[in-house]
Formats: C-alpha cells, structure tokens, sequence
C-alpha cells in the first residue's frame, strides 16, 4: 500500500511500476478447470434463457441464448451445461451466470473459422462479445455515434494491473496484425495508442499514433486519456464514445490477430495477479476459471476473512467468494490480507480539503459528501457536480476521515439515474 | 455449507493513504509544542496549569456531550484536546480555574457540538470561547492587569496596548528580535513568535494545514499595517510589529487554518486570509479592541460558505456555457 509521504504538502502520487522490459519470463498458463462459469450481460433475464442444463458445447462455439438469436455466448471449454443461475452483482444489478463443466480436452467449434475469413464489423458483432479484453464492439460500431477516434489501451487503468503492458511488449507482432484487423472493423479515421513513457518504442512499431503518459494514476483513466488526446474535456453527462472517442485494450486488439490467424476465438485471458506481498504476475487462464483455482495453481494462501478484489486497488470489486471467475474484463486479480484491508469509517466530513485537492475532475468533494450523506442526490448533481466524477477513487484513498467517498458517489449517481428514469417513466 | 470460506467485501478504494484525524491532531499538538514550552518556561507552574486544565476539561465536555447526545465517543481524535490546548495558549497564565473551565465549556459545547460535532462547526471553537471570555469577564483578558506580578526581565506592558494609547512612541521599549524570541507579554502560548512559526512550518510541510491561508494573511496584515504607517507613522505601528504581536502568529498558523471554518478552493482560501489579515488590523488600528485577531478570524469564519462558492468548474463542465 502506498502510504502518504512524511512531507504532505503535494497531491498524492501514486505511480505504477512499469515492468522493465525482458523480464518477463515465459507466461504461466494456468490449468484447464473443471468448471468454468460465464456471466451474461445483465440486460438477458434468466427466465428467457434457451439454454438446458445438460447440452453439450465445444469450445469456442456460439451458443444462442435467446429466441431471437441475437444474444449469445462463447463457449470456453468442452463439455456440457452443468447449470444456470443468477449473480447479484455490483450495485444490486442481477445478471444470469452459466457454468459449464469440461470433458476431456479442448475440441474446437468450426464456425467462426468458416465465416471469419474475411475481417469485417459483422463478424466482430457476431463472435466477438466474449472476447479477452471485453472490447465494446456494439458501441465501436454504432451507426448512431459514429466513433472516429480509437485509442489502445498501453497501459491498465488501475496502479499495480500490468496485463496490457504485457501484451505491449511481448506480442508487438499481434499488435500489428491486429491494428490492420481493427482499421477494417471500425471505420475510425484515427488510431491512438497510449503507453507508459518507458514503452514508446515499442509501441511506435505498431504504427498507430504514440500517446506517451506518465504513469502516475490517474492520468491512465479514461476520461483524462480523451482529455489529453483531444484538447478538450469529455462533457459532464456523455460518454467518450458520445464524443466520439472509443477505447480497446492492447490485449483485445492482440486477439483479433490471433482470432483471425488461427480461426479461433480466443478464449484465453491474461490476468495480473498481485500477492499480499504486491508482488504482481501475469498469468494465462481460460476465461470463466474460478478465481480458486488460479490462486490454486500460484500457491497462493487465502484464509477466511481475507479480501479479494477483481480488479486493481483503486477500481476494482471485491468478491465474496473464490468461486468467483475470470470475465472477459477481468484484468487483475488482488488478495489482501485480512490486516491489509481498509475499514471506512461512518465519522462526518472535517473539511480538510484532501480530496478536492486530489480530485481530477475538479469536483467540490467535501460538499458533494454532505449532500450525499443525506440521501440529496438530485441537489448534488445539479449543484456540486455529482456526474462530473470520473470514479479514480482518489477521494477515499485520501480520506482523513476515512468515510467511504467514492462508494457514496456511486450510490448517488445509482440513485440519481435511478429517480430520473422514475420520473421520466412517471411523466 | 459447501464453502465456508467468505471474503471481507467492501466498495473500492481497497487502498488508504494511512493519514488519520488523530493523526492530525497530534501533529498539531506537537506543531504547538516549542511555544507551548516556552510559555511555561515564563510563566511557570500557573501557565502549566492552565493548559493542562484547559485540556483535560475540553475532553470531559467533550466526552459529556457524546453521552448525552448518544453519539460514539470521539475523544480518541484528539480534536477535543487540541481545542483546549489552542484555548489555553490565547489564556493568561494567571486565568483562574472557572475561567478555564466555563471557556472550554463554550468551546466544545456552544462552540463545535451543537453544530454536530467536529467538522460542522462554522467557527473555530477555541476563538468562540476566548471572544465570549473578552466580552464577560474583561479583566482576566487584559494582559497589563492579569499579567501585573510578572517580571521576567523585559518590558511587560502589553505591546499592542502600548501602541495603541501611546503610539509608536513605545516602540523604543520593544526589538523585533525580542518580539521573534518571546520577549513581550501576552497569551501564554502567544508570545513566542519563533516557536509559532517553526511549528507552523512543520504543519504545512506534513500537509495538515492550507499554506494559502497563513500567507495570504500574514500578507494581508503586512500590506494593510504597511498603509496605515505610511498614512500616519506615530500613530500606527509598522508592519512586522503587528505580525509578530499579539495573535497574529497564532491566528496564522493555527486558528486561522482550523479545517471546519476556514476554505478549501484555492481563490477563496486567499481571500479568506487576507480578509483576516486586513480586518485585524483594522480593528487594532482604528476599532475598540486591542487585538483584532479573534474578532477578525470569528468575522471571515463567516463568510467561509460563501466564498468557497468560488471554485473551478469541474472537468467536463468548462465548456457548458461557451
């Protein structure tokens, strides 16, 4: 953990360690599980589901999941439905969960190999919505908000997750192949890839235009990257795909060379894991192994009471189980160890002023957390900015109240959404 | 149950930068500490017994109040302790035990708890109580007559007092070194500029108080005190003379600066203090009191949600109304 420094007088910096290039040994791929379990979107109800305990899948085959045909989903591995149930995840949002037990090894389904010789935006509709990275083709490509700029993501978003600086430097080829692959996907006239200082040569290989930051969180976040690049901020209230601007992972655009070369979906995910010690290490583990088993194959040691997050310190979202799996977005997987864990307190705002001083976005933190704390959620994004916050979760990290910010900001802006549709639904 | 192993879940950040109120408050106590030795060195056991009063009383009300408002007990933060001790370094070494204790009940009671405790209150709970203490009980806060039996071998009236019944006249009994090194009457832990400012210094280097604040009012009283000489210089004392008397450093670096009742943007935190440097001046220099320092401070406490209306459009905003 990153402590504040003796001589608090600057705004906190919270670097990342770049990993010098060559050391990186061979990557550790982690073994095939018995069981793999895949989320669905949270917009698929379970009830509508078409899928049976007990069909047989192989791997990388389609499988649709609704009447309509539209929604589907990428088999990992070969075997047969074990069972389908429902995960409440973050903010209460349900979503279908489908496990899949595996049988023997992998065999591989045909169909993408014989509709996928051509590279074009269908077939990235079409088979790539499981895809490592989690890239959001549907939104790259649609014809509403036409996307004109895309920008690679050379480094994670979180502190300590180095999954694609990974890819960066050890698979420069597949970038290259890749980024042809995405020119003819998308129709985005500008391709941007954005790298930690260290890493511009290699990047510059790619022949995408280099984006170079300094590897400080929270110039890594999205909206300070389009910020950057454009000149000019991502308004309050849009997205960056609404500016136009959208964003793939290194390791999405990687495994579209691979998807096209070998005529398989990818199906494999690099996951940093970072130890108790903050020792990370990137690992290969089919998408949907459980979390316990890739702390199985590390020998990493958890006990009852520890704390797993998905995801890096700052953004990510613990678990409460190992049974938990690798998603397609799951780029890091951190275990804390019980006496690492940070307790919010449920003490009142002092008005220090750290986090203003550390927010980003500009954001008048101390009065936003006033409001909020009394459940004033339409007067905090009309008055104090509410949905200007980009969620780096500096604002916590800084507490010297040590109340739980960031996690009320999501309430409010949950909160906030969820009375406006109310509203609209009403009017 | 198939698995019993359960994982602590909570929201992000799962990272903490390790800083904590206590934390804070102890530093302050520490920043606080060369004058406070000082003051005791002058002034001895009485001055010792004032500021352990003062601080032993702050955290009983304190504690007091959490028991009868049923809310956890909040002593542990040390912003009750560090309330007495600010209290009892703006106290005459000679303020008698019911002035301490009826002080520090106004400090932590009408002060900060019937607002909701710290970080609510809209003034600096120590300042509440001396201006209450100024207005009631005159007497014990007039330095020339509390501090009467006193002779610790420099000139003991009053600095600001002197100045103002008899000009910069009296000057000539004062050396801005001896102002720096504590050789005036006053506060018990008032006097000591030297010590004030090394503490401060440390604050500010750690981080715990705004630099902007302390500047700008230590800038707003040099400019204001510097007109006012120009305009009449044997009526008006010069600038470092006021920066270095009085509450002036004290109200710099640690009232002045008090989380709850002071800004954060960057504009207002300069207005604020040079606001409050200009109006103790002021007050020194043509009002009723001696010292303007607390009426100075409680008056910008005032204005502080106002002005930190004042702030810079958040990211994503700026081009709004372009």
């Amino acid at each position: 953990m990153i402590k504040r420094p003796f001589f608090g007088l600057a705004r906190p910096s919270l670097k990342y360690p770049v990993v010098a290039k060559g050391d990186h040994g061979p990557i550790k791929e982690i073994p095939l599980p018995q069981k793999v379990t895949i989320f669905l979107s949270p917009r698929i109800k379970t009830h509508e589901l078409i899928l049976k305990a007990g069909d047989k899948v192989i791997t990388g085959q389609k499988l649709r999941l609704t009447g309509d045909g539209k929604d589907y989903l990428i088999s990992t591995v070969t075997g047969s439905i074990a069972g389908i149930s429902e995960y409440t995840g973050y903010l209460g949002k349900a979503c279908p969960a489908v496990t899949i037990e595996a049988k023997g090894d992998d065999q591989w389904d045909n169909e993408f190999s014989e509709k996928g010789k051509k590279v074009s935006p269908e077939i990235a509709l079409e088979f790539f919505d499981y895809f490592p990275g989690n890239p959001d083709f549907p939104c790259l490509l649609s014809f509403q908000i036409p996307v004109n700029t895309i920008i690679i993501n050379g480094i994670d978003k979180d502190l300590f997750i180095s999954t694609n600086q990974f890819v960066l430097e050890t698979e420069t080829e597949s970038l290259i192949e890749g980024i042809e692959h995405l020119k003819k996907i998308t129709r985005a006239s500008r391709i941007f890839i954005v790298v930690p200082t260290g890493l511009t040569a290699e990047a510059e290989k790619t022949g995408a235009s280099v984006h170079a930051i300094d590897p400080v969180y929270p110039n890594t976040l999205l909206e300070i990257i389009a910020k950057n690049i454009l000149g000019r901020a991502v308004q309050t209230g849009k997205t960056c795909e609404e500016m136009g601007i959208g964003f793939i992972n290194a390791e999405a655009v990687a495994s579209l060379a691979h998807a096209f070369k070998e005529g398989k979906i990818p199906v494999d995910k690099i996951v940093t894991v970072i130890n108790k010690d903050y020792l990370p290490l990137n690992v290969k583990a089919r998408i949907g192994t459980p979390v316990k088993n890739v702390l199985k194959a590390l020998s990493i040691e958890t006990e009852h009471g520890d704390q797993i997050v998905l995801g890096g310190p700052m953004t990510g979202t613990a678990i409460y189980s190992e049974d938990m799996p690798v998603s397609p977005d799951t780029d890091a997987i951190m275990v804390l160890d019980r006496s690492q864990i940070v307790i919010g307190s449920g003490s009142h705002c002092i008005n220090c002023g750290e986090c203003v001083r550390a927010c980003p976005a500009k954001v008048p933190v101390n009065m936003l957390v006033r409001l909020l704390e009394n459940g004033l959620y339409e007067e905090a994004a009309e008055q104090y900015d509410l949905l200007s916050c980009i969620e780096c979760g500096l604002c916590s990290y800084v507490c010297i109240a040590r109340i739980p910010v960031f996690h009320y900001i999501m309430l409010g802006k949950y909160e906030f959404f969820r009375i406006q549709s109310a509203e609209e639904s009403n009017a | 149950m198939h698995n019993q192993k359960l994982f602590v879940s909570s929201h992000a950040p799962y990272w903490h930068n390790g800083s904590s109120i206590s934390g804070k408050s102890y530093n302050i106590m520490i920043a606080a500490l060369p004058a406070v030795i000082m003051g005791i060195f002058q002034y001895g056991l009485p001055a010792l017994g004032v500021l352990a009063l003062s601080i032993s009383c702050a955290m009983i009300w304190e504690l007091l109040m959490d028991i009868a408002m049923k809310r956890p007990a909040s002593i542990g933060d040390g912003n009750a302790a560090v309330i007495g001790l600010l209290f009892a370094m703006l106290l005459p070494a000679t303020a008698p035990w019911w002035l301490v204790v009826v002080g520090t009940f106004v400090a932590i009671i009408v002060g900060k708890q019937i607002y909701g405790g710290m970080g609510c209150n809209p003034f600096n709970p120590s300042l509440v109580a001396i201006a209450i203490i100024m207005l009631s009980w005159k007497g014990f806060m007039d330095f020339n007559e509390a501090l009467l039996d006193y002779d610790l071998g420099f000139y003991m009236v009053y600095p600001l007092a002197a100045v103002k019944h008899m000009g910069t006249s009296a000057l000539s009994n004062y050396s801005l070194t001896g102002l720096l090194l504590g050789q005036q009457s006053g506060g018990i832990g008032t006097t000591f500029g030297l010590g004030l400012i090394v503490g401060g210094l440390y604050l500010i280097l750690r981080g715990h108080i705004r630099w902007e604040i302390t500047l700008s009012f230590l800038v707003g009283v040099f400019v204001t005190a510097y007109f006012f000489n120009i305009a009449d210089p044997d009526k008006y004392a010069p600038p470092m003379f006021h920066i270095l008397t009085g509450y002036s450093l004290i109200g710099a670096f640690f009232l002045l600066t008090e989380d709850s009742s002071s800004p954060v943007n960057f504009i207002p935190m300069l207005i604020y203090g040079a606001a409050a440097g200009f109006l103790m001046v002021l007050i020194r220099n043509i009002g009723a009191f001696v010292d303007g320092a607390v009426f100075a401070i409680l008056l910008v406490n005032v204005a502080n949600p106002l002005l930190d209306k004042i702030r810079p459009k958040a990211m994503g905003k700026e081009t709004e109304h372009a």
